[in-house]
């Protein structure tokens, strides 16, 4: 699946170099004041194949609408930031960060969370595509059931916007998993950190459909994880886990 | 906090009355005492917002979110008096965040549907007066104000709230974003505020947030920010 994804970045008309594989592109000059630009990386499933459990109507405007518009502002955010180096002007640079932390994280967030979501009647949406990731889970909180709960009352607990991830946090040659929440878009980045997966809880993740009933969002979204992209990161390095986001540069 | 919306309930004088012969000093450590919120009526129908805010939002919006942070405010308002009872610090300060929250939420709602009004009893008429001339000395123009106001909304990242507020030491106006349910109190008080968590819009506007920005307007209640302002 990733493999396929990555591939088809290359066919996309990127802004700044119509035509060119993401691997071929040379690095950016201030010269010229150039600076990456990221683009929308398509959902590897269909808008309605979510259903009944999220919208069709949901999935578009998350992904062509919000996911889109993130991008949008953090490549015009990475512009001026590009200017401002090249000028010298660091109190534009400083100025800059908040708002690419915040769309940058938008950016981040939705792309793992496109890949962690698959159909429900699909073979990647059972935890026995899983394993490894299951015995650990089971290892840490007992079993799956008591696992989900911890996890729920996380995604429930968050007041305002945000995310809750099962993260894998490497230290030193131990590993061990947890549950974290996030608040905005700040995105999972710290040293030793993989997200294995995250759930959206802004009120645009689910309001059309739930309306207030975010409880309802939350047992429903359990039906639609990809336990395989799940192992997939949980066996993998941070960098494998932020693959897809390279491959849009 | 000077809103008519911010009452509580009967319980209060009931409990009052019945324990009128217990001393003064009692009553003060008797949790039973406290009143507990209450969801305010709205001062208008759920549909009388039109088009600016449609029914269907300000109904799930009032009885169901607001209701949510009132009876939630008031379950943990029960939990912090049990701790405080019991001496344990700890969890009084573990439950401030709720109080904060819940609280917040329940106080920012009441003033959000006073500071609006169909425009049949008033709704987008400007502000004038003592606040009017405020926000000229500050912002040039009432258009110019808006502008700066709907930038600042449209600059929240996440859930939250922007509010015009008073400096109480200055006296002077100033256009301030809270974010999630934290409330306007301290140093500044609360003229006007507008709702950007997405359930204020999403039903109507999804993520076009701006065209909702810029249809609140019709819709706000500059009387009531009047009164508010000193
Ligand atoms: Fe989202
Ligand atoms: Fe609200």
């Amino acid at each position: 699946m990733r493999g396929i994804s990555s591939l088809l970045f290359c066919f996309l008309p990127l802004l700044n170099a119509p035509g060119t594989c993401a691997s071929e592109q040379q690095p950016f000059e201030f010269g010229d004041m150039s600076a990456p630009q990221y683009t929308l990386p398509p959902l590897p499933y269909a808008y309605d194949a979510l259903e009944p459990h999220i919208s069709a109507q949901i999935m578009e405007l998350h992904h062509g609408k919000h996911h889109q518009t993130y991008i949008t502002n953090l490549n015009a955010a990475l512009k001026t930031q590009a200017e401002a180096v090249h000028t010298s002007d660091i109190t534009t640079q400083v100025s800059l960060q908040q708002g690419i932390k915040f769309n940058a994280g938008g950016h981040i967030n939705h792309s793992l969370f496109w890949q962690n979501l698959a159909p429900a009647s699909s073979a990647d949406a059972k935890t026995s595509s899983a394993p490894e990731l299951l015995k650990h889970i089971k290892a840490t909180w007992g079993d799956e059931a008591k696992f989900k709960e911890a996890f729920n009352a996380a995604l429930l607990s968050i007041q305002g916007s945000g995310w809750g991830w099962l993260v894998k946090v490497e230290t030193g040659k131990e590993q061990r998993l947890a549950i974290i929440t996030t608040k905005d878009q700040d995105p999972v980045v710290g040293k030793g950190e993989v997200p294995i997966y995250g759930v959206d809880m802004w009120e645009h993740a689910y309001y059309l459909q739930y309306l207030n009933g975010k409880a309802a969002y939350v047992q429903n979204i359990w039906n639609v994880i990809n336990w395989k992209t799940a192992e997939e990161r949980y066996l993998g390095t941070r960098a494998d886990a932020f693959e897809i986001l390279k491959a849009s540069i | 906090m000077n809103s008519t919306l911010l009452r509580t309930s009967a319980l209060r004088s009931a409990a009052r009355a019945t324990a009128s012969t217990v001393s003064r000093a009692g009553l003060a450590g008797t949790t039973f005492i406290r009143g507990k919120a209450t969801l305010p009526d709205l001062p208008y129908d759920y549909g009388a917002l039109e088009p600016s805010i449609s029914g269907k939002i300000m109904e799930l919006h009032h009885k169901n979110h607001h209701n949510t942070y009132v009876t939630s405010f008031n379950t943990f308002s029960e939990q912090i008096a049990e701790a405080k009872q019991k001496s344990d610090i700890a969890a009084q300060i573990a439950l401030q965040p709720m109080i904060n929250f819940h609280g917040g939420g329940h106080i920012n709602h009441s003033l959000f549907w006073e500071n609006l009004a169909p425009t049949s009893q008033g709704g987008g008429e400007p502000p004038t007066g003592a606040l009017s001339k405020a926000i000229n000395d500050s912002y040039g123009s009432l258009d110019a104000f808006k502008e700066k106001f709907n930038a600042a909304l449209a600059g929240v990242q996440g859930s939250g709230w922007t509010w015009l507020v008073q400096d109480v030491q200055t006296g002077s106006l100033q256009i301030r974003s809270y974010a999630n349910q934290d409330p306007v109190v301290g140093q500044f008080r609360p003229v006007l505020g507008v709702d950007t968590w997405e359930h204020a819009y999403y039903l109507q506007y999804q993520n076009r947030k701006a065209e909702y920005y810029k249809a609140i307007w019709n819709v706000i209640n500059w009387k009531a920010a009047e009164k508010r302002f000193q």
